[in-house]
């Protein structure tokens, strides 16, 4: 019961908004430490369990280096972002009069989907495609419908509906692929509890699922485009009062 | 051949650089810790696996107390202007999005040479293949645009450095949870939430054992970040046992759509940083710093009608097929 101490560590931190890394090795500590409580155990032997934990954290947090490789993309995006890459986006989809945010969105939601589904993950992403290519152009789709610039809270919404998208279309796309990783997880799981089922049969389950979330999430995409239209309105309804 | 030690040198070389120009920028407001930040995220990546796991322990004590318990501030590299960049767009076309595009087509091609062609396999190690080629790319498209570009030889490193900047403490979250989640297996803390969670709800129905494993696979979710951490804890306590188990569930279906449903949890939580706190922070949000965040905010109605929609699905299939 007691190793259950390192959650309420990570709830109450995450309530208290203190930074999550010290948090999370907080918890890690705490955890360790509890699971080493037992009647007659010293406050010595408690100590080094902290110690032990934090070195079976140093172990795992070395098993886990891949997670930075991905930052390699930064100074490419950045030097493009240098030669306006950003700016471009917004000019290409400036000249497709019939893109509205929502739409362009609903087309990246379903690429995104289907490359994911074929295993094909690393084609999307926030370093590499949203914050210099998808972003730019759902902001100058709108940037269009209104003749001019966007409100500041208008465009962080479409910046964030951007984001939104890329998670969605990853996350209800990739399990489709068989070699992904969470079938891996899965398989693995099944075989250690006894049963024996193939990446294909899991894979195949979730479909249905995907259907669903593109079906969801491009509705609501169509109900944001509206919301867009009646923002710019406003904003224009002020901005003429105002004048 | 090309192995994940390599790009760990190379993605270690990158973050000493951003570390040596963060120390030398006099504007950067927070250029000593900020400076240490990244040094230290280089020396895990160049020596971690000869530090041990005491030292590598070590490592992650200063990292926490350099960010953790103060903010890092955001350096302000000198780059072109908003008129400089526009002209360079109209200037330079649609080709500047040709380099951009180098980097996936070469994460893509490169994993399917290696699974297919015999020289693929010959130069790309098979392990974290895609991450290998991905790192590739990178350097390929670096190459390129530097050559048709030709900015200041230093440009892409300051640009990088701002980026990184950016996103800031977020870059070493995922892999500190993932960490977390190790301890957490060590001591068995899987075991026990399931002991908890069977004991509290009466599975009384097949339907309401559903509710509870999806439920619980979001929840859990949300408190660690990742699905993956909450799945064998989840599955172990009620998907197995009881969906599977006493209501004759077919695990395929139900470990399938109980992920997805863990998935949903993925996009409401700020703990999942790589993809809700990354994204905010690059997109400069101003409310990036909150847990909810817009990027959540806007996630969060696709996240919980998907999450009933995974139920019905469960319920509708699992106890069919």
């Amino acid at each position: 019961m007691l190793v259950l101490l390192g959650i309420a560590v990570v709830v109450l931190g995450f309530i208290a908004r203190i930074n999550p890394l010290l948090v999370i090795l907080l918890a890690a500590i705490v955890t360790g430490v509890a699971a080493a409580v037992a009647p007659g155990v010293d406050i010595r032997a408690l100590g080094l369990a902290a110690v032990t934990t934090l070195s079976a954290f140093g172990d795992a947090f070395n098993d886990n280096r891949y997670f930075h490789i991905v930052w390699l993309v930064l100074p490419i995006i950045g030097l493009l972002e240098r030669a306006g890459l950003q700016e471009r986006a917004r000019l290409l989809i400036a000249r497709v009069r019939a893109a509205t945010a929502g739409r362009l969105l609903i087309t990246y939601l379903l690429v995104r989907q289907a490359t994911s589904a074929l295993g094909l993950t690393s084609l999307g992403g926030h370093p590499q495609m949203v914050r210099p290519l998808v972003a730019p152009m759902a902001e100058g789709a709108a940037e269009v419908q209104a003749g001019g610039s966007l409100p500041d809270a208008l465009r962080f919404r479409i910046r964030a509906m951007s984001a939104a998208t890329d998670n969605v279309g990853l996350f209800f796309g990739e399990d489709i692929f068989i070699a992904i990783g969470s079938i891996v997880l899965m398989v693995g799981f099944l075989e250690q509890a006894g049963i024996i089922v193939e990446p294909l049969q899991m894979s195949v389950w979730a479909i249905p699922t995907a259907i669903a979330a593109f079906a969801v999430h491009s509705a609501r995409l169509l109900l944001f485009d509206r919301s867009v239209k009646r923002e710019i309105a406003t904003a224009a309804a002020d901005a003429g009062a105002a004048t | 051949m090309i192995t994940l030690e390599h790009a760990y040198v190379l993605t270690g070389l990158m973050f000493a650089a951003f570390a040596v120009l963060t120390l030398g920028d006099r504007t950067h407001p927070t250029r000593i810790r900020s400076a240490l930040f990244w040094g230290l995220v280089a020396a895990s990546l160049l020596f971690g696996s000869w530090l041990g796991g005491l030292g590598n322990g070590v490592l992650v004590l200063a990292l926490v107390a350099v960010a953790g318990l103060k903010k890092l501030s955001v350096g302000q590299p000198a780059t072109t202007t908003q008129g400089e960049r526009r002209e360079s767009a109209l200037r330079r076309g649609n080709a500047l999005f040709i380099p951009a595009l180098i980097v996936p087509a070469v994460a893509v091609g490169g994993t399917l040479a290696a699974k297919y062609t015999g020289a693929g396999a010959w130069l790309l190690s098979s392990t974290q293949t895609t991450l290998i080629a991905l790192a590739l790319g990178c350097l390929i498209a670096l190459f390129a645009a530097m050559a048709w570009l030709r900015p200041p030889v230093m440009a892409p490193v300051q640009e990088g450095r701002r980026l990184m900047d950016s996103i800031g403490w977020a870059a070493v979250l995922p892999q500190m949870l993932a960490s977390l989640g190790a301890v957490f297996l060590a001591s068995d803390v899987g075991g026990v939430v399931g002991q908890l969670v069977s004991q509290a709800v009466p599975l009384t129905s097949p339907l309401l054992a559903v509710v509870v494993y999806c439920v619980g696979m979001a929840l859990f979710t949300v408190i660690m970040g990742n699905a993956f951490a909450a799945f064998p804890v989840m599955t172990a306590a009620i998907g197995l046992p009881f969906v599977v188990g006493q209501f004759g569930g077919n695990p395929a279906i139900v470990c399938a759509i109980g992920m997805l449903a863990g998935f949903c949890g993925t996009l409401m939580t700020p703990m999942a940083a790589n993809w809700n706190v990354v994204s905010a922070n690059l997109l400069e949000l101003p409310d990036r710093d909150s847990p909810l965040n817009g990027v959540i905010r806007a996630q969060i109605p696709t996240a919980l009608i998907m999450l009933v929609v995974n139920m019905a699905l469960m319920y509708a299939l699992a106890f069919r097929f």
